[in-house]
C-alpha cells in the first residue's frame, strides 16, 4: 500500500468524522465552526482526485463564503431559541430514518464500487476541439465553450437566489442597503486585519480570474475571493454598500450577464449558432466573459451573504 | 482498493449522513448544514466519476469538474436564500425550527 | 456548423434569452418600468411559442437546438417536441394572465418618494424567471441543465411564497425551499450515478444505453422520489398547502398552475423518454398508490378547509395525484397504453388553467369581500356573477364533468384503465371525481343560493381581471371541446417509446 493511498483514507476518515460532528454536535456554533474545517478538508481532498479547479472553489465557496455565511447566521440566531428541541422524535421513526440512510448509503457503495470499468468519460471527446477554443485549460473551455449555457444558467441563479434574498426586506427597508443586520464597531483589529488583508486578497481574486484560462482558476473562484474581501471589509465597517435600488449597483449586477447574453447573441452572427465564438477570436472572446462576469459575481456572491436590505439596527439586535 | 473508490464510499457515507441530519434535526441551521453535506456528497461523487474518467493525459474528466463548479455555486446559492429566510422569520418569531404554524391569517 | 437564423431550431433558444433578458431588463429600469418591461417579454413568449408549437406542427417532428454547434454528449440540446411545445404555450399563456392580472395588486405606494416597492418589483422579476425556469426544464434535453432548472424554478417559486412577509408566509416559504433542495440534490444524485455509468447526461443517448439492473433502480428511485418531494406528491406534501394559500393570488396561480409541473414533467421525462418501455410494472403501481393517496387525502382535507384559499391549495394536491396515475396506467400492466400519458398531461394543461382561473378569483373575492371564508360566500354569485362564473367553470373541469378538459383527462385515464384491466384506478378516479364534487360544491351551491343576502362588497372588482379569470377558465373549456388539436400535438415528435419494447 503507498503513502498516497494511506494519506486519502486517513483524510476520508478525517472527513467522515468532522462530518459525524457537524450533525451530531449539540450547540450550533461547534457545528458551523465543524462545517468550515470540513469545507477545507474536502477542498484537499479535491486535490487528491487531481482537480484542482474544483479544489480552489470548494475552498473559496464551499468553506470560506459559505463559513461566512453560517457563522454570520449563527450570530444573528443566537441562542435564543430552545423551542425547537421541545418535539422529541419517537424511537421508531428514529430507527426507520436510520434504517433509510444506511440504506441509502449501502446502495451507493454498491454502485460505487461496481462501476463500469474502464470508466466511461467525455475527457477525450473534450480534448479534440480544445485548440480550436484558444484555452489550455479544459476545465474553462468546458465551462465557457462547450456547455456555455450552464454557466450562463447559473448567473441566472446566483441572480435570482440575490433578488430572493433582497424580496425578504420590510417593504420601508427597500431602498435601504443590506448589512448583515448590525452595525460594525469603528476600529479595533478587525479593521487592522481588513486593511492589510484586503488589498492583496483582491490581486490575489484578479489573478485567479486572469489565469484560469490556462491554469486551474477561474471567474467564480476569482469571484468568491472578491467577495470574501467585500464581507470582510463590510464587517469591520472599511467597505460600504449602496442602496439595492442605486442605479450603478443595478448595472454593476447586470453588466456580466448581459455581456455574456450578448456575446452570445453575436454568435449567431458570426458563427451562426448562439453561445457559439468566432474561430481565432475565441479566447478573447471567453476572456471577455470572465472579466465581465468577475465583478457581477463577486458583487452578486457577496450581497447574498449580506442579506436583505434594512434599516440600520436598532440597539436589541 | 484505488483513491476514487475510497472517496467514492466517503461520499456514499457523507451522504446518508447528512439525509440523516436533514431529517433528525430540529433547527434549521443544523437542517441546512446537513443538507450542504449531502450536496458535498453527492458533488464529491461526481468527482469521483470523473477522476476514474482520466484520460488523453488529462488526470480527469474536464466536463465533470466543470459541472461540479456551477454545483457548487448554484449549492451555495440555496444556502444564501435559505439562510436569509431563516434569519427573518426568527426577527419574526423567536424561533428557528419547522415547528407547526400559527393560526392562520385572514383573506389574501 | 454553420445554421441560418431562420432555422426553427433558434426559436428555442428566444424561448430562454427573452424572459432571461426581461430579468436583467427589470433589475436595471426597476420601478414602475419593471411592469412594462415583463409585460412585452411575456406577450414576446406567446409569439415565440407560437411559432415553436407552428414548426413542431408543421413538420411532425421535435424542433431542436445545439448550443454553441456542439452537439451531445460534449454539448447541451434543446428539444421541443409535442409534450414540451404543449407545456411551453399553457406557461406561455397563464403567465400572460398572471401578468394582466397582477397589476392592483401591486401598486406604487402613494407618496412619490420611493423610485420602485419591493413588492412590485419582486413579483415581476420573479414572472420573469419563472417563465425562463419553465421554458428551460422543457426543453433542455441534459440532465445537469435541467438540475439547474429546477434549482431556478425553485429560486422564483420561494420568494413568491414569502412575498407578503408575514411570519407564516416566511415559514411557509422555508419549508417549501428545504423539500425542494432535497428534491434536486437527491436528482442531481442520480443524474451523476447515471453519468458514471454511461459517461453522458444527454437523455436521448441515455435511451439507448441504460440496461436494466439494481444499479438503474437506486438511480430511478433517488431522482423520482426527489421530484416527487417537489412536485408536493402525497406523502410529500405537507409543505403545500401553507405555501400556495400564503402567497398573493397571481403568485399562487403561477405556483399551483405552473412551479409544481415542472418536476412532474421531469419525472415524464424519465419514465417515458430515459428509460421508455422498461419493464417496471411494481414500481409504477407504488407511484400511483402515491397518487391515490394524494387524490384520497387531498379531497377529505379539501373538504374540511375553513378557508377559499386554502381549500384550492388543498385541491392542488388531489389534482396532482391524479397526474401520477399515468405511470401504472402507462406500464401497469404490460399493455401499451398511449392513452395514459396523454391522459397525464390533459390533467397538467387542464388542471393549470382552472387552478390558475380559481386563484385569481379567490383573490378578486377576498379583495372585493374582505375575507374568504367559505361559510360566508351565500349569495356571492348574485354580486361577482363573472367572478362566479369562471370559478364555476373551472370546477367542473377540476371535477371531471364534460365537456371540460378536466373531463378529457379523466375520460382518457380511465380508458387506459380499462384497456390495461387495472380496475382498481378506475374506482379511484371515480371516487377522486366525487370528492372533488364535493369541496367544490361546498362552494359553489352557496355562492348560487338565491335566498341569502349577498355578502357586501367593500371594493369594486375590476371588469379587466375579471375578464382574465374568466378567459383562464373558458381555456380549461377550450380543452374539453377542442381535444383533437392538443391530442395531436402530445403525440408529435415523441421517441418511439413503448412500441421499442414491445414488439
Amino acid at each position: 500500500m503507498n503513502t498516497d493511498l494511506i494519506f486519502c483514507m486517513g483524510l476520508a476518515l478525517l472527513i467522515l468524522g468532522v462530518a459525524v460532528f457537524v450533525v451530531g454536535s449539540r450547540e450550533p456554533f461547534p457545528a458551523v465552526v465543524g462545517f468550515v474545517i470540513f469545507g477545507l478538508l474536502v477542498s484537499i481532498a479535491w486535490m487528491c482526485l487531481s482537480a484542482p479547479d474544483v479544489a480552489l472553489t470548494e475552498a473559496a465557496i464551499g468553506g470560506g463564503v459559505t463559513g461566512a455565511l453560517l457563522l454570520v447566521a449563527t450570530a444573528r440566531l443566537g441562542d435564543s431559541s430552545k423551542k425547537g428541541q421541545k418535539t422529541k422524535t419517537p424511537m421508531g421513526f428514529h430507527g426507520l430514518v436510520i434504517l433509510l440512510c444506511v440504506a441509502v448509503s449501502a446502495g451507493l457503495i454498491a454502485v460505487v464500487l461496481t462501476f463500469p470499468e474502464p470508466a466511461p468519460t467525455l475527457a477525450l471527446v473534450a480534448l479534440e476541439p480544445l485548440e480550436s477554443t484558444g484555452v489550455k485549460n479544459p476545465v474553462t473551455a468546458v465551462l465557457l465553450a462547450y456547455r456555455a449555457l450552464d454557466t450562463l444558467l447559473e448567473t441566472v441563479v446566483v441572480l435570482l437566489a440575490m433578488a430572493g434574498v433582497w424580496s425578504l426586506a420590510k417593504d420601508s427597508d427597500w431602498s435601504k442597503t443590506p448589512l448583515f443586520g448590525y452595525s460594525p464597531e469603528p476600529g479595533g483589529p478587525l479593521v487592522l486585519l481588513a486593511k492589510v488583508l484586503i488589498p492583496v486578497g483582491v490581486i490575489f481574486g484578479i489573478y485567479m480570474v486572469w489565469t484560469g484560462s490556462d491554469h486551474p482558476g477561474g471567474k467564480f473562484q476569482g469571484a468568491a475571493i472578491l467577495a470574501a474581501m467585500g464581507i470582510l471589509g463590510l464587517v469591520a465597517g472599511v467597505t460600504s454598500v449602496p442602496a439595492v435600488t442605486n442605479a450603478k449597483l443595478r448595472w454593476l449586477l447586470v453588466l456580466g450577464p448581459a455581456v455574456f447574453l450578448v456575446v452570445g447573441l453575436m454568435g449567431f452572427l458570426s458563427v451562426g449558432y448562439f453561445l457559439a465564438w468566432p474561430p481565432g477570436l475565441s479566447k478573447a472572446v471567453i476572456v471577455l466573459i470572465e472579466v465581465a462576469l468577475t465583478p457581477s459575481l463577486a458583487l452578486m456572491l457577496g450581497l447574498l451573504v449580506a442579506g436583505p436590505p434594512r434599516q440600520l439596527p436598532t440597539s436589541n439586535s | 482498493m484505488t483513491i476514487p473508490t475510497i472517496f467514492g464510499i466517503c461520499a456514499s457515507l457523507l451522504i446518508g449522513l447528512g439525509l440523516y441530519g436533514i431529517i433528525i434535526q430540529t433547527r434549521v441551521l443544523r437542517k441546512l448544514l446537513a443538507f450542504n453535506l449531502v450536496g458535498t456528497g453527492v458533488f464529491l461523487l461526481f468527482g469521483v466519476i470523473g477522476r476514474r474518467g482520466a484520460g488523453g493525459g488529462l488526470e480527469g474528466d474536464p466536463v465533470v469538474f466543470g459541472l461540479v463548479i456551477t454545483g457548487i455555486v448554484v449549492a451555495f446559492s440555496a444556502t444564501a436564500l435559505a439562510v436569509a429566510i431563516l434569519i427573518r422569520l426568527h426577527e419574526e418569531t423567536g424561533d428557528d425550527s419547522l415547528v407547526d404554524e400559527p393560526p392562520d391569517e385572514e383573506g389574501r | 456548423m454553420f445554421a441560418s437564423l431562420t432555422d426553427s431550431g433558434v426559436l428555442l433558444v428566444f424561448a430562454l434569452v427573452l424572459p432571461v433578458s426581461g430579468m436583467l431588463l427589470a433589475l436595471l429600469t426597476g420601478g414602475r418600468h419593471a411592469r412594462t418591461v415583463t409585460l412585452l417579454i411575456l406577450l414576446a413568449n406567446v409569439v415565440v411559442v407560437g411559432g415553436i408549437v407552428g414548426g413542431i406542427w408543421q413538420t411532425g417532428q421535435a424542433v431542436n437546438y445545439h448550443l454553441g454547434g456542439w452537439s451531445p454528449p460534449l454539448g447541451i440540446e434543446l428539444r421541443a417536441d409535442g409534450l414540451s411545445g404543449a407545456m411551453m404555450a399553457v406557461t406561455a399563456l397563464v403567465s400572460l394572465a398572471a401578468g394582466l392580472y397582477a397589476p392592483p395588486s401591486f401598486r406604487f405606494p402613494k407618496s412619490q418618494e420611493n423610485r420602485e416597492s419591493r413588492m412590485s418589483f419582486v413579483f415581476w422579476y420573479l414572472l420573469s424567471a419563472t417563465v425562463a425556469a419553465m421554458n428551460l426544464v422543457f426543453l433542455a434535453q441534459d440532465l445537469f441543465t435541467l438540475y439547474v432548472a429546477l434549482e431556478l424554478v425553485a429560486f422564483a417559486g420561494v420568494p413568491m411564497v414569502a412575498l407578503s412577509g408575514s411570519a407564516n408566509t416566511l415559514l411557509a416559504a422555508l419549508r417549501y425551499l428545504i423539500f425542494a433542495l432535497i428534491g434536486s440534490i437527491f436528482y442531481l444524485l442520480g443524474a451523476v450515478l447515471l453519468y458514471g455509468l454511461h459517461g453522458t447526461l444527454d437523455i436521448s443517448l441515455l435511451a439507448g444505453l441504460v440496461e436494466p439492473g439494481p444499479s438503474l433502480w437506486l438511480i430511478l428511485a433517488f431522482m423520482t422520489v426527489g421530484l416527487a418531494a417537489k412536485t408536493a406528491l402525497f406523502p410529500l406534501h405537507i409543505w403545500l398547502p401553507p405555501a400556495h394559500a400564503g402567497a398573493p393570488p397571481a403568485a399562487s396561480a403561477l405556483l399551483s398552475a405552473l412551479v409544481v409541473k415542472a418536476s412532474f414533467f421531469l419525472v415524464i421525462r424519465l419514465w417515458f423518454d430515459l428509460v421508455p418501455g422498461l419493464p417496471a410494472p411494481s414500481a409504477s403501481q407504488v407511484l400511483g398508490a402515491m397518487g391515490a393517496g394524494a387524490i384520497l387525502f387531498g379531497g377529505v382535507l379539501a373538504l374540511r378547509q375553513a378557508r377559499l384559499k386554502l381549500l384550492i391549495a388543498y385541491s392542488t394536491i388531489a389534482q396532482l395525484g391524479y397526474l401520477f396515475l399515468a405511470f401504472p396506467l402507462a406500464f401497469g400492466m404490460g399493455v401499451e397504453t398511449d392513452g395514459a400519458l396523454t391522459g397525464g398531461m390533459f390533467q397538467a394543461m387542464a388542471h393549470a388553467f382552472a387552478k390558475a382561473s380559481m386563484f385569481m378569483a379567490a383573490g378578486l373575492i377576498a379583495e372585493a369581500i374582505g375575507h374568504d371564508r367559505i361559510a360566508d360566500l351565500g349569495g356571492l354569485g348574485r354580486v361577482l356573477p363573472v367572478t362566479c362564473l369562471a370559478f364555476g367553470i373551472a370546477a367542473l373541469s377540476l371535477i371531471g364533468v364534460p365537456p371540460t378538459g378536466g373531463f378529457v383527462a379523466k375520460w382518457l385515464l380511465l380508458e387506459a384503465a380499462a384497456i390495461s384491466g387495472q380496475w382498481w384506478w378506475a374506482v379511484l378516479l371515480i371516487l377522486g371525481g366525487f370528492l372533488a364534487g364535493g369541496y367544490m360544491f361546498r362552494v359553489i351551491m352557496p355562492a348560487l343560493a338565491r335566498d341569502v343576502t349577498p355578502p357586501t362588497l367593500i371594493a369594486p372588482v375590476s371588469r379587466f381581471r375579471e375578464a382574465v379569470v374568466l378567459a383562464l377558465a373558458l381555456a380549461a373549456l377550450a380543452l374539453g371541446l377542442f381535444p383533437e388539436a392538443p391530442t395531436e400535438l402530445l403525440a408529435l415528435g415523441r421517441p418511439q417509446s413503448l412500441e421499442i419494447l414491445s414488439p
